[in-house]
């Protein structure tokens, strides 16, 4: 087997298309590095747009009355942040951002499988986010019926935001799709002869897991949204209850998609904390076999267990059952993960900065969410709760105190691949200190809110709620502050940043091996062959001088 | 060392299971309980509670622990030792989480199944049982409602069916933004929803427009209501008092003020209830 690279394939395509310096990140370029490295500062603005929602939410959820905005005003915003963080931020960052930048390099090639429809895949996502807000200055009114569009709420809001909300979906969906579809490809068929798979990276697990489930089952949600648009637009009757239409198809539809999505955000996210972790505690990923069971066990399990969002909905008692049982069987797979993580930590020499500490924040927030989810798996216990604060408590436990945390953790871990320059740690402390208190602030009380009787996607509450509901809020605003510190350390680093060397935390994967930043093709010679990315300690005494920059030749 | 490893290990997490259980049982985090299935559901609530205090104090110790503990001394730029992995560890961090999963996912099918919700919820020998012990006990017109009702063959699409005995059926209307409450035994409409104190009441639940669900947090149930395809709802209220009737599903901008009270009354007041809203009175 040869190693396929794109100068083999499209010898004329790389030069001339490359404008020179920062100019090239606003380009259609076909660099691996420079598409991960758009994916990720295109997420990043959508975070701001969609955490301002999250502010424009709380502060109405200061008071117990519908006092800060129109209450259909208020349904747009719900809708829009939660479709801006999972599509726009969260789904293309963890997946386009890392998995385009390192995916190459684990593998041991110079690009990806197809660096043409890698491009396209990104630069459908800024028209269609742009157009999914501008719904609300251009159409009239964006969608409010909820980032899940359940008909008939979505068949009888104003139709020019729904559809619009549909569009941007389909184009965001087809983006992942086209994702996918070229991390599968890479790490199948373009890895460096003599590259065995199970001595691939973790992260190139999670992304060949989290890729199946994205090519199995989001044209489910695009064919169910099309279906919905025919609704709206062609009034035909397939969610329309006045014309025989079955609004609960709908539920299971969205929901084959949308619990899949779930791991789709999180999976890629155990695969970066796999990376992460053994750097920092110098030990080797404990059980690196039962990881890689473990991820494919989670992609078997994440799609057969989507109806326990459906369990007060219109579900026979066998359907509530099923669902019970696969959910809480998740709770196996995903434990050993976090068994083995605690035992990578456990005797090593764990160095405690930045990335380590959103790493290990990621492990107590995730506890904490995958904890409640057992709990909400369990049919008795959620017909309580469901559409509850309890579940917007879990699920924020679950993408943004798991995923998001993992997201900086990355940031500051790659910071110095994709820049030459380390993060300030001081900054980068308060950063993680601020986020912790403000999240934990934030949704822990939501749990009580929740089981107290206050039901999600309110405007208004009772006003015995206040005390917690403005805790809530306090910690909503520690969260946007703590925004400031990160934003001022990539400002300051690009200033005055310390050069970081090309390797400055002695990693053994293979995206250290090169220069910081690496050359267009990542290797200037051959690319190395890493058959084991987690070999600390093998080669006592270590230090800098036992890991060497550069491969043999 | 061994030896003293081991009774560590022992002591740590007979600790932990005690605390776990401490707070599982004496932390109340729940409103009061006021109907059957609220019992249920509350010891089901506190077993969850208990391990999930265990798992995560378990896990947030041994984190800490190792961060401090093998925490890099300065200076030291040696790598931690080479472990690999260890399968018996695997196989035992496999085995009791699926032994922990599978008592909770039993002991919540149970839990199910003593709240009814395991019963069929077709038109089944129970609910004909059921049905006509109603016959027998209240006043023809209501009866005859009943019986239409019944021969309308009606598919239910979900919720919890009735338990048999004295059954209090209440047809439940959801609309934009309101619940109406319609009692066939009396043809009482109301816009909240009476209920006397140990009697069950079965809810059958339609909506007029989009999804909504009925929700009472102190008795712990919720099902929603969804336009075409009826569901049902049945509890027993065990505390006197007013407690919130909440729309859970959202159903547009007013979702939430789509709220209403129940009123579980003493037997007498309920039947004074009736009679003050009895259509004799109110229609003239």
């Amino acid at each position: 087997m040869t190693v396929a690279t794109p100068r083999d394939l499209e010898p004329q395509l790389q030069e001339p298309l490359q404008p020179a310096g920062w100019l090239r990140y606003f380009s259609f370029s076909l660099d691996h590095k420079v598409i991960g490295l758009q994916y990720l500062v295109c997420g990043f603005f959508f975070y701001l747009v969609g955490g301002l929602l999250a502010g424009a939410i709380r502060t109405e959820l200061a008071t117990p009355l519908s006092d800060f905005m129109p209450r259909d005003t208020y349904n747009e915003v719900l809708t829009l942040h939660g479709t801006v963080m999972i599509f726009l931020w969260i789904v293309p960052v963890v997946n386009g951002a890392f998995g385009n930048y390192l995916i190459p390099f684990y593998v041991g090639a110079r690009d990806m499988a197809f660096p043409r429809l890698n491009a396209v895949a990104f630069w459908m996502i800024p028209p269609a986010g742009l157009l999914l807000i501008s719904s609300y200055f251009l159409a009239g009114a964006a969608a409010q019926s909820g980032w899940t569009a359940y008909p008939p709420l979505s068949l009888t809001t104003p139709a020019a935001g729904q559809i619009v909300w549909i569009l941007s979906v389909l184009l965001l969906g087809g983006s992942s799709i086209f994702g996918a579809v070229n991390f599968i490809a890479t790490v199948l068929k373009l890895r460096r002869p003599g590259l065995k798979l199970m001595q691939l990276p973790m992260y190139c697990w999670a992304m060949l897991g989290t890729s199946l489930l994205v090519v199995l089952s989001t044209p489910v949600l695009a064919g169910v949204l099309i279906l919905l648009s025919f609704d709206i637009i062609a009034h035909t009757g397939f969610f329309n209850p006045a014309l025989g239409g079955n609004v609960v198809v709908y539920q299971h539809l969205f929901w084959f998609y949308s619990h899949p999505a779930v791991y789709i955000m999180v999976l890629p996210a155990f695969g970066l904390v796999s990376e992460i972790l053994p750097v920092h505690s110098r030990k080797p990923l404990f059980g690196y076999t039962t990881m890689v069971y473990s991820i494919m066990a989670i992609v078997f399990l994440g799609l057969i267990v989507w109806a326990h969002h459906m369990f007060t909905s219109g579900t026979p008692p066998w359907m509530r059952l099923f669902f019970t049982i696969a959910t809480s069987f998740i709770a196996v797979p995903t434990g050993i993960k976090f068994f083995n993580w605690l035992a990578t930590l456990w005797g090593g020499k764990i160095a405690l900065n930045s990335a380590m500490l959103f790493s290990c924040g990621f492990i107590l927030n995730f506890v904490f969410g995958g904890i409640t989810g057992i709990t909400l798996a369990q049919v008795p216990f959620d017909i309580h709760v469901h559409d509850t604060y309890y579940v917007v408590g879990h699920f924020h436990y679950i993408v943004y105190g798991g995923t998001v945390f993992v997201i900086f953790a990355s940031l500051y871990h790659w910071y110095p691949k994709f820049t030459g320059h380390l993060l300030n740690e001081d900054l980068g402390r308060l950063h993680f200190v601020l986020t912790f208190i403000g999240f934990n602030l934030c949704f822990l009380p939501q749990h009580w809110l929740g089981l107290n009787g206050m039901p999600r996607r309110v405007a208004e509450y009772d006003p015995t709620f206040s005390t917690l509901n403005q805790v809530s809020s306090v910690g909503a605003l520690i969260m946007a502050i703590s925004t400031l510190p990160l934003l001022i350390n990539v400002v300051v680093t690009a200033l005055y940043g310390t050069p970081a060397g090309d390797n400055p935390w002695n990693a053994l994967t293979p995206e250290w091996l090169t220069t910081s930043p690496p050359p267009v093709e990542n290797w200037s010679g051959e690319a190395p062959l890493v058959t084991e990315p987690y070999g600390y300690g093998q080669h006592q005494p270590a230090g800098p001088s036992s890991h060497p920059l550069t491969p043999a030749a | 060392m061994q030896i003293r490893t081991a009774v560590t290990t022992a002591l740590a997490a007979t600790a932990l299971i005690a605390t776990g259980m401490l707070v599982g049982t004496q932390v109340n985090l729940l409103p009061v309980d006021a109907s059957s299935n609220a019992a249920a559901y509350d010891s089901l609530f506190k077993v969850l509670f208990s391990i999930g205090t265990m798992l995560f104090a378990g896990i947030l110790i041994v984190l800490v622990y190792s961060l401090v503990r093998f925490r890099r001394r300065a200076g030291d730029g040696a790598d931690g030792p080479p472990t690999e992995g260890n399968l018996p560890l695997e196989i035992v961090w496999t085995a009791i989480p699926a032994v922990v999963v599978l008592f909770i996912g039993i002991y919540s099918y149970d839990i199910y199944e003593r709240m009814g919700g395991m019963a069929p919820l077709d038109h089944d020998a129970m609910h004909h049982q059921a049905s006509a012990m109603i016959e027998a006990s209240v006043q023809p017109a209501a009866s005859q409602a009943i019986g239409e009702d019944q021969t309308s063959g009606e598919r239910v699409w979900g919720g919890i069916r009735p338990i048999d005995g004295d059954v209090l059926p209440v047809d439940v209307t959801a609309m934009q933004f309101a619940f109406i409450f319609h009692y066939p035994e009396g043809e009482i409409t109301s816009g909240e929803l009476h209920v006397p104190l140990g009697r069950p009441v079965e809810l059958r639940m339609k909506a007029l427009d989009v999804i909504h669900a009925f929700w009472v947090p102190q008795f712990r149930l919720k099902q929603d209501v969804i336009p075409g395809q009826p569901t049902v709802l049945t509890f027993t209220p065990t505390r006197a008092g007013t407690y919130p009737v909440i729309c859970a599903e959202l159903c547009g901008p007013y979702h939430g003020g789509m709220r209403t009270s129940v009123v579980v009354h003493e037997p007498d007041d309920y039947l004074a209830w009736v009679q003050a809203n009895s259509p004799a009175i109110t229609n003239t």
